[in-house]
């Protein structure tokens, strides 16, 4: 291929240290020097900090003084400063896209030992990033507006806050949640760490006032099924599951709760983690939002199998009377919505404590999970907040809490799930005021990094609270025959690592603090709306420091436990992710970065094989040209059409084919 | 139809644990299965001798392996649990381990023998559940064992770490043996806990205590007899009785092969079981006296 | 009262041990250890020991190596796994005490009242010329070996056995043993040819630096 020879073409090259990142590895002036003989290379020069004001305003002097065409960059990730440095290159008056930007730390200093080879390694790329960018066009940002509507999905606190961060600002939001009522699991616990604030107390008002706010539509008992668009142009389908009452004509009375043909509250609770009892038609729990009753099909009497069966003599129908609220035919339904931004607040799954069968979950009726002995505790709870085992009667003298049940541990969750050790110190000291029990911990390490948070658990070891620092290894029926203490008792046998022996001790009741996990349908959620996960299926930030919430598909936000485990202050903290789509809603529209590609129209014929290629959806078909069409909006620049073109009549902005070689040719040019 | 497995007894069958294997043979033989004993095997290269060299250990194991791949059967049977276990930890170290893989295969070689890994080594009760079947063996009791009350003892090293047929913290394929030639299966919970192993031997003390808790507590769960799938366990849990009751009292529970219970359920004699082999008998059971034969 | 030091010096550590002992096959995960005691709290017999299995592990770690090999945690292993399956980092807690018994018994600094490792020896020696263990000729050559008393003490077990004919008079053996014997040869020379290999480590120059 010809050398470029374009006298107009006048580059200019800047090495950065970086601190010692790069400079401890890379011979930053070497680098500057070899690059200075290149071809219409005018100058080249190697500086400390090339992101810093002083290192922009260099670029925009040397631009003006020594009339430079094209800039090239070797420092850091493009994902860090492209933005920063195609700034200063518009500043100084060129088009930004006749910028390059060469990554020498990610992909050099940081992953290298020998500092010759390195060096050798940054000249070898910029050596490319000369060559390709004299190739480069001025080329177009395009600006796309942003619809001012907000889905949040999922109605916990996370979700709860979003929500209500965006209606005050005055945008109109619609909050999907798959529960009958929004509150999460915050809506289960008693009190909160480390300030034992009630928790339905501080949950409650901003429930119902997300429930009433104007700006809110409140989807309850919803699941969001399919997501189209694109950033600040997304189309949400959401399905509205039967609930057998007419929402807007319940008034929350419970007159049919009160009438239903079963007198007595007979099936588990959900609510209760099923301590508790209730009826086939019922409402959560008290404070539920919206005030609205739920019936379930596979308790009542009218259903069989998902059928109507006709069979009850519907008493619930005849006390809601003239408000004519339930109605037994409602179907499935689906509603389409627009919005320009998305918040991903889908909370997490408890651990199921049967995975750990040494722990005698479900065989030993005594042996409890946390969210049980949370409604346990809870004054509005299945025993008014007397704690008993579960006969319903004894209260248990003697309690013993094990701390990472499905946490850090790898045949199960490898992860600390970050609330276990501040929610069992909580716990025992509620059980402890319950109950007056002696109330044991076993812990591996306790983790309480928070405010406020060492100092409740000081408060607990003054409480005479006992701690043992050895993680459980199992929870038994079988008593030592010389023990009669261990005579009918569950026994924990654990080693006490710090007083140094293997222990045995006897407990009434043994509570299991299990962890933190995605939700079961997390993987689908990521596929509907294109984010991606990192391995324990959690959904993955963008960057875990500089952009904790935002995610891979612009316009999608995320807050509380589905990107981690965390607890109420720090999900409430990250629903501030809401700020984040406020900026884009306000902004009103979004600029597209322009390394789209396009369609020769002379050439393509029609062949439509890049069609299914896009994972995009971007192209479709022109029937009456009979070529493909490609949307910019949608197009994420990913390459794979232009790949995949028999023709070859695809081009991609910033990396046609002229660029391409260009680049290949100068990382191989170096000897 | 006969199916045909390779037969890897194991030392301890031909010696103090004669009676797994006087039992095993003739209740395959009733299951039309038949066992084909490899010819010339040598010592698994079981616990105590891992402890003096580990990769010798999986040497030993190799050349029963390479046997039995020769003789040609699918499978391999091994019912001692310190056999079964070697084997498959010396199966395990090919797969994984690249250094052990290459001395094994040496050793192997100068002797010209291969391995190449294709026989599975399985225990006889994931054979009589996972492949002659439940309902099989129902079929073939003539005697059921009504009102026998057995703990099921597992033992540890067929359900840990490499046993993949049963659950490692409750198993239950001996549970569900046991329940179908009759037998009720008592509540155990110290079904995989460790019967002291050798120590029993070497520090009575520690060994000792552990044969005795297993005692103790299916005595305290009712039951009528221990049933046992390893020669070492038997004999811990029914050699020492006079060892133990000098120490702690008496813990008196007689404790067999499962496979003597299956053969007593299929009809066979006591004798012919090798239950006369005991340190301590077992009970006459009502369901064993001539009027119940054929119900 | 006797009084004593409990303080360890950087001396009393044999550095590279840990490492040693991490770099055989089964017991890389040693280093994930956190230390919770899983172990210990399921072993049946850490009831008896002087050093938890726990405890174990860190010393191995740290490299005190006599502190480990001398303890009698190691031989009261019965390798019953339990620990191996439950330990949350996967470490394969059993292979490791093996592998601390292999150790004990070249360096010959096992405790000395331990039948145990004479036991292994006597087992390892009868595998060699016979290819199979007659437990009760290798039971009364351990005790002959250790505490001949004990072994007078158990005759009732002995007599018992031999009434049920579980007492074997013959020793087993196997027809092929020379195929054995060329087999272990094959790994003994592999042995050797790996301390040699091991010689030629910088580990080993670095230290001749010093000198």
């Amino acid at each position: 291929m010809d050398k470029p020879t374009n006298q107009n073409i006048r580059i200019g090259f800047y090495v950065c240290h970086c601190g010692s990142n790069i400079a401890a590895m890379v011979d930053c002036p070497a680098v500057a020097k070899y690059v200075e003989t290149l071809p219409h290379v005018v100058l080249s020069r190697d500086y400390k900090y090339m992101c810093s004001d002083p290192g922009q305003e260099l670029i925009q002097k040397d631009i003006a003084e020594h009339k430079l065409t094209r800039v090239v960059v070797a420092s850091c990730s493009p994902l860090l400063h492209e933005h920063t440095f195609r700034g200063a290159v518009e500043a100084g008056g060129l088009n930004p896209f006749f910028f390059h930007m060469v990554n020498i730390r990610e992909h050099d200093s940081w992953v290298h030992t020998d500092k010759a080879e390195a060096t050798t390694k940054a000249k070898e790329l910029a050596h490319a990033a000369i060559m390709r960018v004299a190739m480069h066009k001025a080329l177009e940002v395009k600006r796309v507006p942003v619809h001012p509507d907000a889905l949040v999905i999922g109605g916990g606190i996370a979700g709860i806050h979003a929500a209500m961060t965006l209606a005050n600002a005055g945008k109109k939001v619609f909050l999907v949640e798959r529960e009958p009522s929004i509150g999460g699991h915050m809506a289960k616990f008693d009190k909160t760490f480390p300030t034992l604030d009630c928790a339905a107390c501080i949950l409650t008002p901003k429930m119902s006032e997300a429930g009433s706010h104007p700006n809110i539509t409140l989807l309850s008992y919803s699941e969001v099924t399919k997501l189209d668009g694109y950033v600040g142009n997304y189309t949400v389908t959401v399905k509205r599951k039967p609930r057998y009452i007419i929402e807007d004509k319940c008034t929350g009375c419970q007159e049919c709760v009160a009438n239903c043909v079963y007198k007595e509250a007979k099936f588990p609770d959900e609510f209760n983690e099923g301590l508790g009892k209730r009826k086939p038609v019922y409402i959560p729990f008290p404070q539920a939002t919206p005030q609205v009753v739920v019936i379930d099909p596979k308790t009542c009497l009218n259903f069989r199998n998902g059928e109507l069966t006709g069979k009850c003599k519907k008493s619930c129908v005849t006390a809601c009377g003239e408000k004519q609220a339930i109605d037994f035919n409602q179907k499935e339904t689906f509603l389409e919505l627009k919005v320009g931004t998305v918040i991903v607040t889908t909370g997490f799954k408890a651990f199921d404590a049967k995975r750990m069968p040494q722990y005698g979950y479900g065989k030993f009726p005594n042996v409890f999970t946390a969210l049980e002995i949370e409604r346990l505790v809870n004054s509005s709870g299945p025993t008014g907040g007397h704690v008993v085992l579960r006969d319903g009667k004894t209260e248990p003298k003697s309690i013993g809490i094990i701390h990472c049940v499905g946490s850090r541990d790898k045949k199960t969750n490898r992860w600390c799930s970050r609330v276990c050790c501040m929610y069992s110190l909580k716990l025992a000291h509620l059980l402890k005021e319950h109950t007056g029990a002696e109330i044991y911990n076993f812990y591996i390490d306790m983790r309480t990094p928070g405010k406020g948070y060492e100092e409740f658990y000081d408060k607990l070891l003054e409480e005479g609270v006992h701690f043992i620092r050895g993680r459980v290894g199992e929870v038994t029926d079988w008593a030592m025959s010389k023990e009669e203490m261990e005579k009918g008792k569950l026994v924990i046998r654990v080693e006490d690592t710090l007083a140094g022996y293997v222990r045995r001790i006897p407990f009434d009741m043994v509570v299991l603090a299990t962890g933190l996990e995605p939700q079961e349908d997390a993987q689908s959620i990521r596929r509907m709306l294109n984010m991606s996960c990192g391995t324990e299926g959690f959904f993955l930030e963008r960057h875990p420091k500089l952009a904790p919430v935002s995610t891979f598909t612009e316009g999608i936000f995320l807050a509380g436990c589905c990107q981690g485990p965390r607890d109420i202050p720090d999900s409430v903290a990250q629903a501030g992710a809401a700020a984040e789509a406020l900026v884009l809603i306000d902004k009103g529209y979004i600029e597209q970065e322009p390394n789209t590609a396009y369609i020769l129209d002379d050439e393509c014929c029609g062949c439509k094989s890049c069609i299914p290629l896009c994972p995009y959806t971007a192209i479709t078909f022109d029937a009456a040209k009979k070529k493909a069409v490609i949307n910019e909006a949608l197009c994420k620049g990913c390459g794979t059409c232009v790949a995949g073109c028999p023709s070859g009549s695809i081009v991609q902005n910033l990396f046609d084919d002229e660029e391409i070689f260009s680049e290949i040719e100068g990382v191989l040019a170096h000897e | 139809m006969t199916t045909k497995y390779s037969y890897f007894p194991g030392c301890s069958l031909k010696g103090i644990g004669r009676a797994y294997e006087e039992s095993l043979l003739p209740v395959f033989r009733a299951l039309d299965v038949e066992l084909e004993e490899l010819e010339d095997w040598n010592c698994c290269g079981a616990t105590a001798y891992m402890a003096v060299d580990e990769v010798k250990a999986c040497v030993l194991a190799s050349r029963n392996l390479a046997m039995a791949e020769k003789l040609g059967h699918k499978e391999l049977l091994a019912p001692c649990s310190a056999c079964y276990l070697v084997l498959n930890k010396t199966k395990h170290y090919l797969e994984d381990s690249p250094s052990v893989r290459g001395v094994i295969q040496k050793a192997l070689a100068e002797v010209d023998m291969t391995y190449s890994g294709n026989t599975p080594v399985r225990h006889p009760l994931d054979v009589m559940i996972n492949n002659v079947g439940l309902d099989a063996i129902k079929k073939r009791v003539v005697r059921p064992l009504t009102g026998l009350k057995v703990a099921p003892y597992y033992g540890c090293q067929i359900v840990r770490p490499y046993a993949t047929f049963d659950d490692q913290h409750d198993p239950q394929t001996m549970d569900r043996l046991m329940e179908a030639i009759g037998c009720t299966v008592v509540h155990y919970p110290l079904k995989t806990r460790c019967c002291g192993a050798s120590l029993t031997g070497t520090l009575p003390e520690p060994g000792l205590l552990c044969s005795k808790i297993l005692l103790e507590e299916a005595l305290k769960r009712g039951a009528d007899v221990i049933a046992t799938v390893c020669p070492l366990c038997q004999f811990n849990l029914d050699g020492y009785h006079h060892n133990i009751k000098k120490r702690w009292g008496d813990f008196r529970i007689p404790t067999v092969y499962f496979t003597q219970l299956m053969g007593l359920a299929f009809g066979l004699g006591e004798r012919e079981l090798g239950l006369h082999r005991g340190f301590i008998p077992m009970k006459p059971l009502p369901a064993l006296a001539p009027a119940a034969v054929g119900t | 009262m006797k009084l004593t030091r409990t303080i360890k010096y950087e001396a009393d550590r044999v550095k590279g041990f840990g490492d040693e002992v991490r770099s055989v096959p089964g017991c890389e995960q040693l280093q994930s250890c956190i230390q919770c005691g899983t172990c210990s709290g399921v072993c049946p017999l850490s009831i008896y020991m002087d050093y938890s299995p726990r405890h174990v592990m860190a010393l191995v770690r740290s490299d005190f190596k006599n502190e480990v090999l001398k303890s009698h945690t190691i031989w009261l292993c019965a390798s019953c796994y339990h620990c191996t399956v439950e330990c949350p980092r996967q470490i394969r807690i059993t292979d490791i005490m093996y592998e601390l018994k292999q150790r004990a018994i070249q360096e010959g600094i096992y405790p000395r009242h331990f039948t145990i490792p004479v036991l292994a020896k006597e087992f390892y020696k009868m595998v060699y010329r016979y290819g199979r263990v007659t437990e009760n000729v290798l039971a009364a050559t351990m005790f002959l070996k250790t505490n001949p008393m004990e072994a007078v003490k158990m005759w009732r077990l002995g007599l018992g056995l031999l009434l049920r004919g579980r007492f074997p008079l013959v020793l087993e053996k196997i027809k092929r043993r020379d195929e054995l014997d060329r087999m272990m040869k094959v790994v003994d020379k592999m042995h050797i040819d790996q301390l040699h290999d091991d010689q030629k480590k910088p580990r080993h120059a670095v230290a001749g630096g010093h000198a």
